[in-house]
């Protein structure tokens, strides 16, 4: 039985309103789910053009989820987006060429050919760099959020997680001493229902991930990740709340993973009716109607901001190739911070 | 100038880190109200509050990843690990993030992961061990091991200062056993500089730890048959100063590495290969090494005598080296 609240939909603008959303913002969250998932589409004919080394990871399906979550976050918020979150550094403000530099391996991606893929994060803008251990983070956040609770400032940290990760140590530990100290954190569940190539009920056993958020004294709740309305409520109301003082929320965004677990994995294991139900749901499309429906998106907002985004992704994809290649010789630099390494904030 | 022990140094030197600087606080079990299992830590949350003297739960991963996060906002974190054999249960933490944070992303992780380390009172196997060669060989973390309560005081303060993740071995052994001078004042020692612990010509021991104190009782029997016998203080395996080494090396041309960890792929062995591909015209002698055996360490006193190495196997290793 489920313990968590399964949030409503999001139906009329009045409750977007009220949410704190108007038009302009709306667009914007449009604009930044069709950036997300242009840069996606991008990567993935570099990598298959063979510009991009090493793997390369999309999260197709899960653009509302990350735009939702990371519209709803203030500007001195900070978080550990993982790789299907492309659309958080997207919202935060990260140029999409850095974000194909680092794809790339080039020396102007954030990481600067250090590590690769979507390991990447901007520390000014608040996001902290995701490993490949993904449950990791959460304590990391957690970390962050007991920064914010000592020096009494009024910031959240957001800490993302699948439901893959939701099996390991971490998460429990990070939660757990996130909800004995009620710190500013959100705990935000990615789950797209395969963890590579194991489903669900080989990672847990409840009906949600988010049931488990009782067990460590604080509310979860189970959202349709494919809402990007939808998830923007859940996500402000947690961060709202942990701003306040009231402690963590896990929020669990549902969706599916419309794509292998990398560009390698076909993904034949997963059934192909569950692919049609969800492509039924896709988040830009869904979000596409709603604007018409409720915003009076018109065709002409809609083809400019589809050539504007055009625009604005070859261009980084030019300016990203343009990149240089980092100095081989430069492989020993960096390991250790010196002294100047702390006059520069990132905080 | 105050007599201390060597526990009452690392107090005063965190006591006083965070008087002079609210961003430093410390976490770990047990910490706050009981004053941590050794009572490093006793009075600190009377006067730094619940907020900055944190008990944590029983997780190791949260400390250490909570550390980082905080770190990475602009703290200066001090963990404290109960015993350092726990800190196997917060490995990832440290090596995967902690450790890796700066090259990758730019950004300085300033934390201090204290680690009461170290044998010779039947702690057994899960609260006995010296784990300084594992994370030694893990690049963008750094390794202190004081032996002195001048050091230990110096060390911390270093450790609290550097902008990378520092780990910080305190053998208790030496807790309440061993007493020093050490100044009143904030000083720094620097990490990745040995100390001469005692100068001598005919060989050398390079060391740290409480195999310090081994050593020199070592040296001293040796003196009585007119042996002289050079002591490096190692102080840090990560960085580590080789130029010391290799000096003492070339003074004494007679080597016997020491250290109470295990033997294979100890820090003795990083040692005994830079001597051999830096300093084998020097030698008049093989490098030795002397360590504990490959073995988990043993709870029962005659087998822990055996396990840790004691005073005659020093003396014993010196003659050999001496007589070659």
């Amino acid at each position: 039985m489920a313990i968590a609240r399964e949030a409503e939909p999001i139906g009329s603008l009045s409750e977007v309103k009220d949410a704190g959303l108007d038009r302009e913002d709306l667009l914007g969250m449009y604009r930044s789910m069709l950036i997300t998932r242009g840069v996606e589409e991008r990567g993935h004919i570099l990598y298959k053009q063979g510009k991009i080394p090493g793997s390369f990871y999309t999260g197709r399906g899960n653009e509302a989820a990350a735009v939702g979550v990371g519209s709803a976050m203030g500007p001195d918020d900070v978080g550990t987006p993982l790789h299907r979150d492309i659309g958080v550094h997207i919202v935060r403000g990260v140029e999409p060429w850095r974000i194909f530099a680092n794809y790339m391996g080039r020396a102007d991606g954030p990481t600067r050919g250090r590590d690769g893929n979507v390991h990447l994060a901007d520390a000014r803008l608040g996001m902290i760099a995701m490993v490949s251990h993904l449950p990791a983070m959460l304590p990391v956040a957690t970390g962050a959020a007991l920064a914010f609770r000592i020096r009494d400032e009024r910031r959240v940290a957001v800490g993302w997680f699948g439901e893959g990760a939701s099996a390991r140590g971490d998460t429990h530990e990070a939660m757990n001493f996130a909800g004995t100290r009620r710190l500013p954190v959100v705990f935000v569940c990615d789950n797209n229902q395969w963890a590579y190539s194991t489903p669900t009920h080989l990672e847990y056993a409840v009906e949600h991930i988010a049931d488990r958020a009782q067990a460590y004294g604080f509310d979860g709740v189970v959202v349709d990740g494919t809402d990007v309305l939808a998830v923007y409520r859940e996500a402000k109301r947690a961060i709202e709340k942990a701003r306040a003082g009231e402690g963590p929320t896990l929020i669990e965004c549902l969706t599916l993973r419309m794509e292998g677990h990398a560009v390698h994995d076909d993904a034949f294991y997963v059934p192909g009716e569950m692919f049609e139900e969800w492509a039924k749901r896709d988040p830009l499309e869904r979000f596409r109607k709603w604007l018409r429906e409720n915003v009076e998106m018109t065709d002409a907002e809609e083809e400019e901001m589809n050539a504007e985004v055009k625009r604005l992704l070859s261009e980084a994809v030019r300016r990203a190739e343009e990149s240089p290649l980092p100095d081989g010789s430069s492989v020993t630099d960096g390991v250790y911070a010196g002294p100047e390494a702390l006059l520069t904030p990132h905080h | 100038m105050a007599e201390l022990t060597y526990l009452q140094a690392i107090s005063d030197g965190l006591r006083g880190e965070m008087r002079r600087d609210k961003r430093v606080f410390v976490i770990g079990e047990d910490v706050g109200v009981y004053g941590g299992a050794f009572k490093v830590t006793l009075g600190f949350q009377e006067e730094f509050g619940p907020w900055r003297v944190i008990d944590a739960p029983l997780a190791e991963t949260a400390i250490v990843g909570g550390c980082t996060g905080a770190a990475l906002m602009g703290m200066r974190p001090v963990a404290e690990m109960q015993f350092s054999d726990f800190v196997s249960c917060a490995w990832d933490q440290i090596v995967t993030i902690s450790a890796k944070q700066y090259y990758r992303a730019g950004t300085p992780v300033p934390m201090v992961i204290r680690l009461p380390s170290g044998g010779g009172f039947s702690g057994g196997p899960f609260h006995s061990q010296n784990p300084e060669s594992s994370f030694a060989h893990i690049p963008g973390l750094k390794c202190v091991c004081p032996a002195t309560p001048e050091d230990a005081k110096g060390l911390l303060i270093s450790a609290i200062e550097d902008p990378n993740p520092v780990l910080y071995f305190e053998h208790k052994h030496l807790y309440r056993r061993i007493k020093g001078d050490v100044p009143e004042e904030r000083y720094t020692t620097p990490i990745g500089k040995a100390r001469m612990h005692r100068e001598g010509d005919d060989v050398s021991v390079i060391t740290w730890g409480a195999m310090i104190y081994t050593a020199s009782e070592a040296a001293d029997q040796l003196e009585k048959d007119g042996v002289s016998t050079e002591i490096l203080d190692l102080r840090s395996v990560l960085p580590w100063d080789k130029d010391a080494v290799l000096a003492s090396v070339r003074k004494t041309s007679k080597v016997l590495v020491l250290h109470e960890d295990t033997h294979t792929g100890g820090f003795g062995a990083e040692i005994a290969a830079t001597i051999a591909e830096e300093a084998f015209e020097d030698l008049d002698a093989p490098v030795k090494r002397l360590t504990a055996p490959d073995t988990p360490v043993p709870f029962s006193p005659p087998l822990e005598k055996a396990f840790i190495p004691q005073v005659d196997d020093v003396t014993g290793a010196l003659r050999d080296l001496v007589a070659y």
